[in-house]
């Protein structure tokens, strides 16, 4: 790509957004470097969900609106390959619950076997339904019990099967480990994406679209009643950390002195040291995200999936396989959701299944995508960027706005109680503005694709 | 005597929620697919009109409350409902004119208009926030039950009761009349005539000079009726709460989907089929169980085959395997 003025500005412009957000109290900003680098986090995050989603839509145009579920099973993924083995959990039922879901896994192969290898008729249906029956209660009945034993292990605490760190109760020591999960959390979205795309990537694209949303639903679903995978709606806390510990640091003589000379105290040194450090780790994943994208859009492969996306029956005719090349795209697209949700889980330190709701992990991301420009990498990362600054900025601009019509006013005038109360509602609001106006004025996004 | 009690507790906890439930998903699904066979998209912003409409009939609700009107053993919300269907009405009317109309006249990819729908989602969920905030509200007033699980007890002399509420029973009766109301001017109206003609083939529509614009119009208003009838509905049995009503967006798409997009019967069709299933497969049926079998057979355990949380998963399910077996749907929808 080359540089255009256009394009510099843009970048720049959103730069001095988080600049300012930590240099100065004017306005809206809160003038806070803390605040500032906990956006920047959470907008790295957002943008490499974007740049997936954009691989998807912008380069395939496959209308995916389940990224909360692959977001959710990234930050699974942390957890069971972070947090510390439950002593006792495996052999108390940890196995049976495998036991039991290969049985699950089994009648649900047997039975697509068994339909096809029966002659068609009424036989065949209802032979394939009893298979289906008498395999669903087998598996209950072995994986019940599994559940049962391993939920009874001091549920107050643990009551799950724990992850694979090995570490014990020094688990903190291994935060690497979280590093690592990033990549598997990517797998397992892999893996769903595998299952949703061979079944419903054959549909249209509304059909694709309710079928990932339920998806996505279903998958939330799991994580909050399966209480032996995650806890389920009792969360699971403290999770280890890739970069320090911010009282470590502060019990750090060393590190007290080189924040002194920088005329910083040490508990403010200590969060902003670990802030980075996560900014660091993130920026990382996303350069490297977008290197592999961009030289993806540029390969023949690239020129291949546009061809697929702007005439699918040309391109079938040039003797592409559209539906193989559909499943490979939505797979390596929601393998990057997945790394992006196990980086957030990582980020907050813990994992809480009622957390994700789809306009936030689903429609925004969309948002940033249409918004920075759909087909174009560095738009879709801008649009991360200058969306999740604006989710996060939306509620004191509300309050500004609040402020700004309610001069006039008493403090105890309803006008001003009902706007200022207004104000926290003000950000689906302004998501949808954003969305509809980019849409009709600008519909190829800030960075249109080339 | 026992296997009348199983019926009984079968009718109670599946037969009538399930009827219920079922006439809400089917007025929703019949603005979903009304959208879709006229206007040529998935309208996802349909949960959120639903919210919109039942906000407004709440406002509307209490303002007759206020003035001390009362609607006798009915729900107040029922005389409130014509002014909360003007409300939605004037706003999707708008939405239309303000949005949707630049990408008609465009003629814009269906997959754009899903996109943009998404945008006014998020602007009417704002909306709805802002007017209304994010609390439960329950706004049922009037008689409670038509029946009641002790009167039907003392009536019967079973040991198992009926319960029967109010809402449940309106809510049947309601989409009985709207879809009456609604298949007696699809098919014997000038303007309902028309709406189906543009539905099957736009073009052989337009050449014999049907006028595009007033029958979206005509589709927009009876979408926002139906909309906010379900909404209400919906609001009387269970609660109020802009949330909820986004989720029922993911029932209403299956049983549209489930009964062919684009088929107002196969619509009704759908709600029902989905409803049925996921009130059956999440029912605890070891109440209807311990009447029909020995005792020797009893079952131990709640014989529930999903919990209730996965309710999501079974019209999930039933979408893929139709999808799977019927793409058109079980009534032949479009297949655009």
């Amino acid at each position: 790509m080359t540089i255009s003025l256009r394009n510099l500005l843009l970048v720049v412009g959103v730069a001095a957004l988080y600049i300012l957000e930590g240099s100065t109290t004017f306005w809206i900003f809160s003038g806070s470097w803390d605040s500032a680098l906990k956006m920047l986090n959470f907008a790295l995050i957002g943008a490499i969900m974007s740049l997936g989603v954009n691989l998807q839509w912008g380069f395939a145009g496959l209308f995916n609106i389940g990224i909360m579920g692959f977001v959710a099973l990234g930050g699974l993924a942390t957890v069971l390959v972070s947090m510390p083995t439950t002593p006792g959990a495996w052999s108390a039922g940890g196995w049976q619950i495998l036991a039991g879901l290969a049985l699950g896994a089994v009648t649900i192969v047997g039975a697509v076997k068994l339909y096809g290898y029966l002659p068609k008729g009424r036989l065949r249906n209802l032979t394939t339904f009893a298979f289906i029956v008498l395999g669903f209660f087998a598996f209950r009945a072995v994986f019940d019990g599994g559940v049962a034993a391993v939920e009874a292990i001091d549920p107050a605490a643990t009551g799950y099967l724990g992850g694979l760190n090995w570490g014990g109760d020094n688990y903190k020591d291994y935060g690497w480990l979280t590093v690592v999960a990033w990549p598997v959390g990517g797998v397992f979205a892999a893996g769903a994406a595998w299952i949703i795309g061979k079944t419903a990537l054959g549909l249209r694209s509304d059909y694709l679209a309710i079928a990932t949303l339920g998806i996505a639903e279903i998958i939330i679903a799991v994580m909050k009643n399966e209480d032996w995978l995650s806890r389920g709606v009792k969360n699971v806390n403290g999770l280890p950390r890739p970069v320090p510990y911010e009282i470590d640091l502060q019990n750090d003589l060393g590190f007290v002195e080189r924040a002194a000379s920088l005329g910083l105290d040490p508990t403010t040194a200590s969060t902003l040291y670990t802030k980075m450090g996560y900014a660091i780790l993130f920026a990382i994943f996303l350069v490297a995200l977008l290197w592999l994208a961009q030289r993806a859009l540029n390969s023949p492969w690239g020129r291949m999936m546009r061809a697929i996306r702007d005439n699918e029956v040309a391109a079938e005719a040039m003797g592409k396989n559209v539906t193989a090349r559909h499943l490979q795209i939505f797979i390596l697209g929601s393998a990057i959701c997945g790394i992006a949700g196990a980086m957030m889980t990582t980020l907050d330190s813990q994992l809480t299944p009622t957390a994700y709701q789809p306009l936030r992990f689903t429609f925004l991301i969309w948002v940033m995508v249409i918004v920075g420009g759909s087909g174009n990498n560095f738009g879709a990362v801008l649009g991360g960027f200058l969306i999740w600054w604006l989710w996060v900025m939306v509620e004191p601009l509300g309050l500004w706005i609040a402020e700004i019509s309610t001069a006039g006013f008493d403090a105890d005038h309803w006008f001003r109680i009902r706007m200022e109360d207004a104000a926290a509602h003000f950000r689906l609001f302004t998501m949808g503005l954003v969305l509809l106006l980019v849409l009709r004025f600008s519909p190829r996004g800030l960075m249109p694709e080339k | 005597m026992d296997f009348l009690n199983a019926i009984v507790a079968f009718s109670n906890y599946v037969l009538v929620p399930g009827a219920a439930y079922g006439a809400q998903l089917a007025l929703g699904a019949l603005g979903v697919t009304l959208i879709y066979g006229i206007l040529r998209f998935s309208n996802f912003a349909h949960g959120d009109t639903m919210a919109f409409g039942t906000a407004m009939t709440i406002l509307f609700t209490s303002g007759l409350l206020s003035m001390g009107i009362t609607f006798g053993p009915l729900p107040t919300a029922l005389l409130a409902l014509p002014f909360g269907i003007a409300a939605t009405c004037l706003l999707v009317l708008f939405t239309d004119k303000l949005v949707y109309k630049f990408y008609r006249k465009q003629k814009a990819a269906p997959v754009i208009l899903v996109i943009v729908s998404m945008g006014v989602m998020f602007i009417m969920n704002g909306v709805v926030r802002f007017v209304i905030g994010v609390r439960d509200i329950r706004f049922t007033d009037g008689e409670r039950f038509i029946i009641s699980a002790r009167t039907f007890k003392e009536m019967t002399g079973l040991k198992e009761g009926l319960a029967i509420k109010t809402t449940q029973g309106i809510t049947v009766v309601v989409a009985i009349f709207v879809v009456v109301v609604l298949f007696w001017f699809l098919n014997k109206t000038r303007t309902g005539k028309s709406m189906r003609a543009f539905s099957d083939n736009e073009d052989l529509a337009l050449l014999s000079g049907i006028n595009p614009e007033k029958v979206v119009m005509v589709t927009w208003m009876i979408v926002a009726a139906l909309a906010t009838t379900a909404g209400v509905l919906y609001g009387l049995d269970k609660s109020f709460k802009a949330f909820t009503y986004f989720q029922l967006l993911l029932p209403i798409f299956a049983s549209a989907i489930v009964g062919g997009l684009g088929n107002p019967l196969g619509a009704i069709a759908g709600g029902f089929v989905i409803a049925f299933s996921e009130v059956t497969i999440t029912y605890a049926f070891k109440k209807v169980l311990v009447y029909l079998l020995p005792e020797s057979l009893e079952p131990t355990g709640l014989v529930q085959l999903l919990s209730t949380d996965y309710k999501f998963a079974v019209s999930f399910s039933i979408l893929i395997i139709v999808l799977l077996f019927k793409p058109t749907g079980l009534f032949k929808g479009k297949s655009v």
